[in-house]
Formats: C-alpha cells, structure tokens, sequence
C-alpha cells in the first residue's frame, strides 16, 4: 500500500482513514511499515497510566452500544479525538457479518462532535474470540494518526471471554440487572479482569442489588477493588459520571499476566488463520483422513 | 483473505418501512458480505458519512415513500461532492418504473422493485463488483436490466 494515503489520513482525510484500516483488515498493509511510514514504532500502551485503548465488554443486550454512545460525547465534547471500533461476529458458515452497532450511535449525528468522533464497524472474520488480533493494530494506527483515544466495543461476550485483555490497556465490563445471584459474581473469568464494572439499565429492578453484590465480591479478594458504577444509557442516568471514572481509569494491575497469556494466544490463532494450507487441512479433517495431532504438524510445517 | 465486499444499507428521509432493506440485509450477509445497517431516518450527509467511514464499495438505498426521486440524487450528488466516485450504487423499494431512467442517468446502478427475488441482487453485486467504472462518479452507463 501506497504511503501517499497513510499520510493523507494523518492529515485528516477520512476517505484515507478507512483505506488505511481496511488494507490492515485484508491483511494488504503490515503495521509495522505503516508506523513506520508515519515516523512511530510499535509499542506497548497498556503500561502507561494514562490509556489509550479502552475495551468495553458484557453480555449481549446489556446495553454497550447505548452506553458507548454517551460516554464517547461526553469526552468528544471535552475536546478528545474518540475513534470507535465496533465489532460485531462475522458467520463461521459463510464469513457474512450483519455489522448494527451504528444504528445505536447518536454521536455521529450530532453536528458538532461528529468531527471529533471516528466509528468503524469491524467483523471478526475468521477470528474465534470476540475481538480479532488486527483490532489491535487497527487501534494501535488510529492512535499514531492523531486520535487520542481507542475504544473497543466487543461482541456480546459470554463469562469467560476475556480476548479484550490481549487488545486494550483498560478492561470495562458492562452488567445489566438481575444476572443471576451473588455467586455468579463469585465466578471466575471476565469479572476478574476489569478495570471497573458497570452496571447498566439502573432505571430496572434489581441493578442496584446487582452492583452492591458485585461490589461485595471485589471486597472478599485480594488487591485494590475496581469502581462499580450505575448507569442508565437510555436516559442518561449516571452517565456524566462514569465518563469522567473511566477517562482517569488506572488499571488495577491484576492482569498483566493474563493479558499476554491472551496475546500469545491470539497471536498464535492469527498464525493458524493466515496460514496458506489451512482450508486444505480443515478440509482433510472433515472428511476424517487425518487427525487433530497430525493437523497441526501440517500447519507448523 | 482477500478483500471483502463491504456493503452500507441504508434508509433515507422520513420512511419507517425497514422490512425490505432488513431482508436485503440478511440476504447480502448470509451470501458472505459485510453489511453495515445504517438504521432509519438518514439524511443523505449521514449515509455518505458512513459509506466514507466504513469504507464500503456498495451502498443499497431503500425507500418506500414516495421520495426515492428527490432523495436519492441527493445521496449520489453528496457521494461524488465527497469524492466518493467509485462506490456502487443501487436502490429498492416502491418505485415506479417511470422514474427509474432518471435514477439510472444520475448514477444508481440497479432499482430492485417488489417480488425480486435476493439471488437476483446477490447476483448484480457479483457482476457489479467485476466491472471497472461503474461507481456513481464514474462515466460509464452501465446498469442491471435484469437476468
């Protein structure tokens, strides 16, 4: 790819911005050259204290893409450079994505903030987890090109979907009412990771019980306790608040390690997707003339 | 992995009818496409805003009130203002086969009315995607006449 359009996204243009990020998607651009093209390196955000990308994850329906909406026009109109990679599944059957996140969002309607707001739907393709490896190059590009800061919004993301940790420098989990008891709050997985939980559609029974009870599952363990925060995104409820929180949000450091476990891990899928003689040995064990032992000797050759 | 087809479907004006683009949609996605769903009550800036945003090499108009002649001109004028020549337009919904030359002279590349069946717009994005200067600012006066 031509660097005329990387440096024309730089200086503004839309048209190259997107160019850009497909070409990283198609796989016709490497990271590497474009931070190059534009002077930077590549480097490791997630141990600064001030983020840069930001992953905001939970269930499907609890509210993210609303949620999302509010809290990046609030910081747009504090003059910060937002850019939105919403991500949707793409089809194992056919690689279709029905990518709808969009229709959630005001903030690019709004007249003003629009300048100050970039939001790029991204399907996950052949990825299994809920956020694909090039979303992180995709963020690492819209913050050499001059955003100040990337957040992610996942798929729906089911108890223990924690690829996000691999991606973002900051882990918000997004919980609606009524999920369950206190010992699903005791469970292990993506609780475990965030930075800061959120609880949305407080305008309903039970969210309030909801966050008190997740609350008093950070107090039992160990280390410093992420803020649990009330939000209703359909009415604004909270929500002033919790996009001040999370624009000053430290990590709580009870991560580090499981975000490269998470990077190697998606790292090595990355490998396994792009490699050449994959849809040959998918195809040989479909029709059971090789094993899963002997499909991976294939493709590590 | 080669580059996927992109595809905005989008409703201008003051039309609640979504049913039609919904099926496009589905349609478009099940044949393996990346489909971005703008939602309802677009102004013509909006849409071009998200074609140039998420990139897309195709954008599916829909309309079912009666404003497809003022609306979509409007869309393709605001596609070529932003330099957007090469995306690929065409439309759907209730529109009159007498309006449908005019829609084809300012750039729309197929009008998809009732009873079409999805193959048939599976297979004009096929066909589109394999021809060269097709896009709304493009010169060439190609447009689907049907299989």
């Amino acid at each position: 790819m031509n660097s005329d359009i990387v440096l024309a996204a730089k200086d503004g243009c839309r048209r190259s911005l997107a160019r850009t990020l497909s070409a990283l998607e198609n796989n016709t651009l490497d990271i590497d050259d474009a931070l190059s093209m534009l002077g930077e390196t590549n480097t490791d955000s997630s141990q600064q204290s001030d983020w840069s990308i930001m992953a905001i994850t939970g269930a499907p329906g609890v509210g993210k893409s609303c949620l999302v909406d509010k809290i990046i026009s609030q910081w747009a109109s504090q003059g910060k450079k937002i850019a939105l990679l919403a991500v949707d599944p793409s089809s194992s059957r056919t690689g279709g994505a029905l990518l709808g996140d969009r229709v959630r969002l005001s903030v690019v309607d709004d007249i003003i903030l629009k300048e100050m707001v970039y939001v790029r739907s991204v399907a996950t393709r052949k990825s299994s987890s809920s956020v694909p490896a090039v979303v992180s190059d995709m963020a690492k590009l819209l913050l050499a090109l001059g955003w100040n800061k990337v957040v992610i919004e996942t798929v729906g993301a089911g108890q223990s979907e924690v690829r996000c940790v691999a991606v973002a420098d900051r882990i918000v989990v997004v919980e609606g009412p009524a999920r369950g008891d206190g010992i699903q709050a005791e469970k292990a997985g993506l609780l475990e990771l965030a930075d800061a939980v959120i609880v949305n559609k407080s305008d309903i029974v039970g969210a309030r019980k909801h966050a008190d009870e997740i609350k008093e599952s950070f107090e039992l363990g160990e280390g410093q306790s992420p803020p649990v925060l009330l939000t209703c995104a359909l009415n604004g409820d909270g929500c002033q608040f919790a996009s001040d929180v999370l624009l000053n949000l430290q990590s709580t450091g009870r991560s580090s390690k499981a975000r490269w476990r998470e990077r190697l891990l998606s790292s090595l899928e990355q490998k396994i997707l792009q490699n050449p003689h994959l849809d040959d040995t998918l195809s040989s064990l479909a029709s059971g003339s090789i094993d899963l032992d002997e499909a991976i000797k294939n493709l590590n050759n | 992995m080669g580059a996927m087809i992109r595809v905005v479907v989008a409703k201008p004006g003051l039309d609640g009818h979504d049913r039609g683009a919904k099926v496009v949609a589905r349609a478009l996605r099940d044949a393996g496409h990346e489909v971005i769903y703008t939602g309802l009550r677009r102004t013509a800036s909006q849409i071009v805003e998200t074609v140039r945003d998420e990139d897309a090499s195709f954008l599916g108009l829909s309309s079912l009130s009666g404003a497809h002649s003022h609306l979509f001109p409007k869309v393709c004028e605001e596609l070529r203002k932003s330099g957007l020549n090469d995306v690929i337009v065409f439309g759907g919904g209730i529109i009159p086969k007498t309006d449908r030359q005019a829609l084809f002279s300012c750039g729309i590349k197929a009008i998809f009315g009732p009873g079409t069946s999805t193959a048939e717009i599976l297979n004009f994005i096929e066909v589109a995607s394999e021809k060269d200067g097709i896009g709304v600012g493009e010169s060439s006066d190609w447009y689907w006449q049907g299989v």
